[in-house]
């Protein structure tokens, strides 16, 4: 563990000079990497999920509605970033965030973070919608457009988690504080993620939902501008 | 004398508002009928919420620019009378739903995003709650009340317009939208809209000193 802190600090001196935002992003992956447990974690959550969900519904596939389908895996996505992101402030001890002060600003590190758990988010959203497929039919009829639904629906969800855990970080009761901080202000963004990919999922004409999708590009774009701007206030406490 | 004036306009305006809401004609509308009165207090309740919990917004805009604690004080308070005018308003909105649509809670998209909304605001006060540190706790609530703001405003006024509301004016309903405002309405919306508002900051008010009364005891 401490030998793990002292690369990872050797790794950001020598790097940082060159460009901080991606240091930090590649500092993210790497210690994801070697902390592959934490990682594996997440997956095997996001397996035990559906099998939880398979099961409930009579183990048979095609037994629900492209609505329930629909319905149900976003609340497992919503679960899911809730618990991967979560950790994105929570897990790092106090000395590490005050050494990254020292070093970054704080907008750099944000983005950095936002980036990573985006990035991070899409592959799990999409490792989740294979094995969600296997187990409980895949009624997406417009498939490209549900893609494109998941990755900025996965994007938005990121980035409110981690805002919404650098705020919770900071208080004693973190991890409950974490659920009741963003399942409210999650759901604007949910509701607009649920019907446009329930629109991807009919197969109907995508010159239809382009009002929602800007709608979701907008949420996106406030969500992380006040990332950005409200960050460094956070930061300096 | 002279700095309560406003105080004074409230408990006018709102007896007023008391009044003329249950005496003054009514435009005669199908299904709504004499139930309308209640945009004078429910709607406008919802109003006063809107404008009080701005205002907490632009205080805690204030209280990160500069750190001074009484903004920050401010801006709880004018959350705390906004939560309060949005529960107000919730009960009001349930009362008429019973008798118009036939039943408390119909899960019409504008009352589920009420309930969401003020979730979120009871987010806020836990949060709150659980910091001790007065300068840290200003901070981190100061933060969350503008990113609950933000979330706020897509879930009250977007997102219900985009389905089928069973509220009036909405999908096909007979409504008092502003542009089919009566006269009528208009002479008892508006000054009941200030009346709440004014009410809202005079309770604020009360505990802002309360507050500032028991700082100064503590130091």
């Amino acid at each position: 563990m401490v030998s793990r802190l002292v690369a990872n600090i050797i790794y950001l001196h020598r790097h940082m000079k060159n460009s901080s935002l991606i240091t930090l992003i590649k500092k993210e992956f790497l210690s994801e990497w070697r902390q592959r447990y934490a990682l594996n974690g997440i997956i095997l959550y996001l397996a035990s999920t559906i099998f939880v969900c398979y099961m409930s519904f009579n183990l048979k596939v095609g037994i629900i509605k492209p609505i329930t389908w629909n319905a149900l895996y976003w609340i497992i996505i919503l679960f899911t970033a809730t618990n991967a992101v979560a950790k994105s402030f929570i897990q790092e001890s106090q000395g590490r965030l005050l050494y990254y002060y020292s070093l970054v600003k704080p907008e750099v590190f944000i983005i950095s973070k936002t980036i990573y758990y985006g990035l991070l988010m899409i592959v799990m959203a999409l490792i989740g919608l294979i094995f969600y497929s296997f187990v409980m039919g895949n009624p997406v009829q417009d498939l490209p457009f549900f893609l494109v639904v998941v990755a900025f629906g996965s994007l938005g969800l990121s980035s409110a988690l981690t805002m919404v855990s650098a705020i919770a970080s900071k208080a004693p009761n973190s991890h409950t504080l974490v659920a009741i901080l963003s399942f409210p202000t999650l759901i604007p963004l949910l509701l607009i993620v649920i019907k446009l990919s329930k629109s991807a999922l009919d197969g109907l004409d995508r010159s239809g939902s382009i009002d929602e999708f800007v709608t979701l590009l907008a949420i996106n774009v406030i969500t992380f501008t006040l990332s950005y701007l409200l960050f460094p206030y956070l930061w300096r406490s | 004398m002279k700095k309560n004036w406003w105080k004074i306009l409230a408990i006018a305006l709102l007896i007023y508002t008391i009044l003329a809401g249950m005496l003054l004609d009514v435009p005669r509308l199908s299904i709504l009928n004499e139930t309308i009165r209640n945009q004078h207090f429910h709607v406008t309740m919802w109003f006063g919420m809107i404008i009080l919990l701005t205002g907490s917004m632009v205080y805690a805009i204030k209280y990160l620019s500069s750190g001074n604690l009484d903004f920050d004080d401010k801006s709880i308070a004018l959350a705390n009378s906004g939560i309060l005018f949005g529960v107000l308003g919730l009960v009001t909105g349930m009362l008429w739903a019973k008798y118009a649509w036939g039943d408390w809670w119909s899960g019409d998209p504008k009352q589920n995003s009420a309930a969401i909304c003020l979730l979120i605001y009871f987010a806020y006060q836990i949060l709150r709650n659980s910091l001790t540190d007065e300068q840290q706790r200003g901070r981190i609530s100061g933060v969350f009340n503008i990113f609950a703001y933000a979330a706020m405003i897509p879930l009250l006024f977007i997102l219900p317009r985009m389905t089928d509301s069973l509220h009036p004016g909405n999908g096909g309903n007979p409504g008092f939208n502003f542009y089919d405002l009566d006269s009528k309405l208009r002479v008892v919306f508006y000054p009941a809209v200030i009346g709440w508002t004014l009410l809202g900051v005079w309770i604020a008010e009360l505990k802002l000193r309360s507050k500032r009364i028991t700082r100064a005891l503590e130091d």
